[in-house]
């Protein structure tokens, strides 16, 4: 199934935002029902990461705190975020396939170059492994699955990301605009 | 109670890996439908010209909130058994600081960049080493980070024990907040979008 956008077929426009936020909603309170936790997104990095290490160096794999968390028990990558993940580029792909919106190209401003944006995008990936570490998740673990439980943790996490994010927005304006 | 069936027995772990798969995808197909695939569209929220990032997430947290908090008073749900991720509020101060900065940089969060890899965004896939790359130099730095990483630690605790609240009443304010978030956001919209009409950018 190929689908990408033509003269013929444009790129459909967006969902409504209230009801694409209901239905990730549903999805959430699917996942605490049926198994008792959230969604997640930073977490399924940290197994993959940990299972790479631990493949070519097992023993430093095991003496390091942070990347042991992820070893215990059964293989890494069966796990509940690693699988769910899958799901969440199957989900994806399906979306903008069907909308017309698969399409490989790189995403920026006016202003700035594919190099310059490229070099940004690694750079930013980088800072938020830092921040999703320090926080014990990211937008999906915290924010949206920490908030709607009312998690004290998550609540000041979310009001942070957004001050970071508007902190320095100016900053890097031209990447954008 | 009958809920969370995993926690009561009710499936093993093989049958839960297919729900998280399952559920996953509903979760990409809303984010993607959402736009959320698309770092111009995230980033937006910052520069207050699209606040669907707000509006989402907002929309998203209330639904869940209002489901889980409906369930356990019917009795069906028991919360005790949802996993809470344990509070280290300085630590989670400075790691949403530092992501958020990320956000705003790299032009996705985690989740958006697989849905963005999986449309094929570059700057996504770019991204995602990015990431990979810097939970590996955590993981690496993580034994002289250990301070900052366990500060603030409160264990798990929820709004209503923090403040002393009923959990109805926070739920209800919670909502509040939603409600006129989403309608101040639409008017910030709207105002931006009358003033680039006359002077862009």
């Amino acid at each position: 199934m190929e689908l990408p956008a033509s003269p013929k077929h444009p790129p459909q426009p967006y969902m409504n935002p209230y009801l694409a936020g209901i239905g990730i909603g549903v999805a959430l309170l699917a996942a605490f029902v049926l198994v008792g936790r959230g969604l997640g997104a930073s977490g399924a990095f940290n197994s993959t990461i940990a299972w790479l290490v631990s493949s070519v160096a097992p023993d430093y794999a095991h003496g390091n705190r942070f990347l042991a968390g992820y070893l215990d028990g059964d293989h890494p990558l069966k796990s509940w975020l690693v699988f769910e993940v899958a799901g969440v580029f199957a989900g994806a792909l399906l979306s903008g396939l069907l909308a017309h919106r698969a399409a490989l190209v790189v995403e920026r401003g006016p202003r700035i170059s594919v190099a310059g944006r490229l070099v940004l995008a690694f750079i930013g990936g980088v800072l938020m492994a830092f921040g999703a570490a320090f926080a014990r998740g990211c937008t999906s673990g915290q924010a949206l699955t920490g908030g709607s439980l009312l998690n004290l943790g998550s609540w000041v996490f979310m009001l942070s990301v957004f001050g970071g994010a508007y902190a320095v927005a100016w900053l890097v304006r031209r990447q954008w605009r | 109670m009958m809920a969370p069936l995993a926690k009561l027995g009710y499936f093993g772990d093989e049958v839960g890996l297919v729900i998280a798969f399952a559920i996953g995808i509903g979760f990409g197909f809303f984010l993607e439908r959402a736009g959320f695939g698309s770092a111009k569209k995230l980033v937006a929220q910052f520069y207050l010209r699209d606040l669907a990032v707000f509006k989402v997430m907002f929309s998203a947290i209330v639904t869940a909130m209002l489901g889980v908090t409906y369930l356990a008073w019917a009795g069906v749900l028991d919360l005790s058994l949802v996993y809470l991720v344990p509070t280290y509020w300085v630590a989670q101060l400075v790691g949403g600081l530092v992501l958020g900065v990320g956000f705003v940089v790299g032009g996705y969060c985690p989740g958006t960049s697989i849905a963005s890899t999986a449309t094929g965004r570059i700057d996504g896939m770019v991204y995602v080493l990015g990431f990979a790359f810097g939970t590996l130099g955590f993981a690496v730095a993580s034994p002289v980070l250990d301070g900052l990483l366990g500060a603030g630690e409160l264990g798990p605790t929820t709004l209503p024990d923090a403040l002393g609240a009923p959990r109805g009443v926070v739920v209800f304010l919670v909502v509040v907040l939603a409600v006129v978030g989403f309608a101040g956001a639409s008017w910030i919209e709207h105002k931006l979008a009358a003033r680039d009409a006359v002077a862009p950018k």
